[in-house]
């Protein structure tokens, strides 16, 4: 069937158009790119939209940094701690995990793990297949997800993990939303219900990181006490 | 009057291109065929790691937002302005303090200077991790990139590693329990916690000898260390296959 597909030897152009003789098996199926669709030459049609995307970000840069001035403090003193003191706003996340957690699992367990999570993504089959969560025995699929669920939920709470509870009831919502509409034909419901499982962990590693980044930036005072961040507080 | 000026730049842009010294330079003629628009490409060392054609639709924008280029060229910027912020700074206590001060009133556009380096520092860890997300999300990682990932993984690693040790050079307040917050976590991890810390500071508080760490890593090993890996990132793109391009793009739909 799928044999037929496949144009072995080469196009009576060899020169104008190189084809390179496969053999599609299922072991390598997942590497085979059908047709690659027009192609442009690199210069000048990708460089000139490289130089352009350039010039619009030093120009933006340029006004942005005319304007909005680096901060600086007195000079650093070790016998003054301010409070809160708080990492920058791309490690706030860890630091609000901090506050829930004892250091040695916010700090050092949770990050390792999640940048072992990343580096491993595509050497798991099933990223790389992206099976649609919903399309093989979905009643059972759903029973995992929920007992995963209320076991996270309730793990956090038990914590007093708020701000990484909300996120993730949010995302659980959305997700066990999808499988009520994995019959849909067509639109962004049956787009969600389409989605695989490793999707939705990232979708949801998002979520929570972008709520703990924000909190941990905006909405954390003296003591990591919570503080809306339109009252300033005298430190 | 306008027309007249376009054409005369274009024919002495022509007749330039025909000239032996340009074509020394650039080791061609005019790019007018699809042969030396290839050369362009490959026989420039700077382009030379590109691929010389590209998918069409790997240039629609939603196919990358240019967030890898835009990440690259934050790095370019960061090189920039960062040698030229090194010439007016010295990494002691508290002397890097008192050169923002003069980066602030005494050398000229020294505060602009400051702020388009802190602007492109923070941009960039924002764009790495948009980066990520976004080629998460097309699937990029998927057979023959798998390795390339790994490498963007580190490259994030370098970035926020790289951010974070130029967090503290300002020597003020806010950079200094920056970093001790930060470094503090280190001490959890068991058995080598305080081994580790120790290396990274140069002793057991963030003092000067940790800002002269913190410096040297800022401004040689980690710059070297992204560069090399953004030189591999770049290249094995090309070598893998050129960007993912999704299987419904190429279908047309």
């Amino acid at each position: 069937m799928e044999n037929k597909k496949i144009e072995t030897g080469f196009s009576s152009d060899a020169k104008k158009e190189p084809r390179r003789v496969v053999f599609v098996t299922k072991k390598t199926s997942a590497k085979v790119v059908g047709d690659r669709g027009p192609q442009l030459m690199t210069y000048p049609h990708l460089l000139l939209r490289e130089a352009i995307v350039f010039e619009i970000m030093v120009i933006a840069m340029v006004v942005i940094a005319l304007f909005w001035d680096a901060p600086l403090e007195q000079l650093a003193n070790p016998l003054l701690t301010p409070n809160p003191a708080k990492a920058p706003w791309y490690f706030l996340g860890l630091q609000e995990l901090l506050h829930f957690f004892p250091p040695f699992v916010a700090g050092i367990l949770i990050p390792t793990l999640v940048v072992l999570a990343l580096v491993v993504i595509p050497y798991f089959n099933v990223n790389v297949e992206g099976e649609p969560l919903w399309t093989r025995r979905p009643g059972r699929n759903l029973r995992t997800v929920l007992i995963t669920t209320i076991a996270l939920l309730a793990f956090l709470a038990f914590f007093d993990a708020w701000t990484i509870l909300v996120p993730t009831a949010i995302v659980a919502s959305i997700l066990i939303f999808s499988y009520t509409a994995r019959q849909q034909a067509n639109g962004w419901q049956s787009a969600l219900a389409a989605k695989p499982l490793s999707w939705w962990i990232m979708t949801w590693f998002i979520a929570v990181s972008i709520c703990l980044t924000v909190v941990g930036t905006f909405f954390r005072g003296p003591g990591w006490s919570w503080i809306w961040p339109w009252r300033t507080h005298v430190g | 009057m306008k027309q007249i000026m376009a054409t005369s730049v274009t024919t002495l842009l022509a007749t330039l291109r025909e000239t032996k010294v340009w074509k020394s330079i650039f080791r061609r003629g005019p790019a007018n065929s699809n042969r030396t628009r290839s050369i362009a490409v490959f026989g420039n060392l700077f382009l030379h790691w590109m691929p010389v054609k590209v998918r069409e639709k790997a240039l629609h924008v939603r196919a990358s937002y240019y967030l890898g280029s835009i990440s690259l060229f934050l790095f370019l910027v960061l090189s920039v302005t960062g040698i030229l912020l090194m010439f007016y700074y010295h990494p002691a206590a508290p002397n890097a303090y008192r050169d923002m001060k003069d980066l602030q009133f005494v050398v000229s556009n020294g505060v602009f200077l400051r702020n388009l380096h802190r602007l492109a520092a923070h941009l960039m860890v924002f764009m790495v991790f948009a980066h990520m997300f976004h080629v998460f999300y097309r699937g990029g990682y998927k057979p023959p990139h798998e390795f390339n990932w790994v490498i963007g993984v580190l490259l994030l690693l370098v970035t926020l590693f790289l951010s974070y040790t130029g967090y503290l050079l300002p020597w003020d307040q806010l950079a200094f329990w920056a970093v001790t917050v930060g470094t503090n976590i280190i001490s959890a991890m068991p058995i080598i916690g305080d081994k580790i810390k120790f290396l990274l500071l140069g002793g057991h508080i963030v003092g000067e000898n940790a800002l002269l760490r913190f410096y040297v890593l800022h401004v040689v090993i980690l710059p070297l260390v992204a560069f090399v890996l953004i030189g591999i990132h770049f290249w094995r793109v090309q070598k893998d296959g050129g960007l993912t391009v999704k299987p419904r793009d190429s279908d047309g739909k």
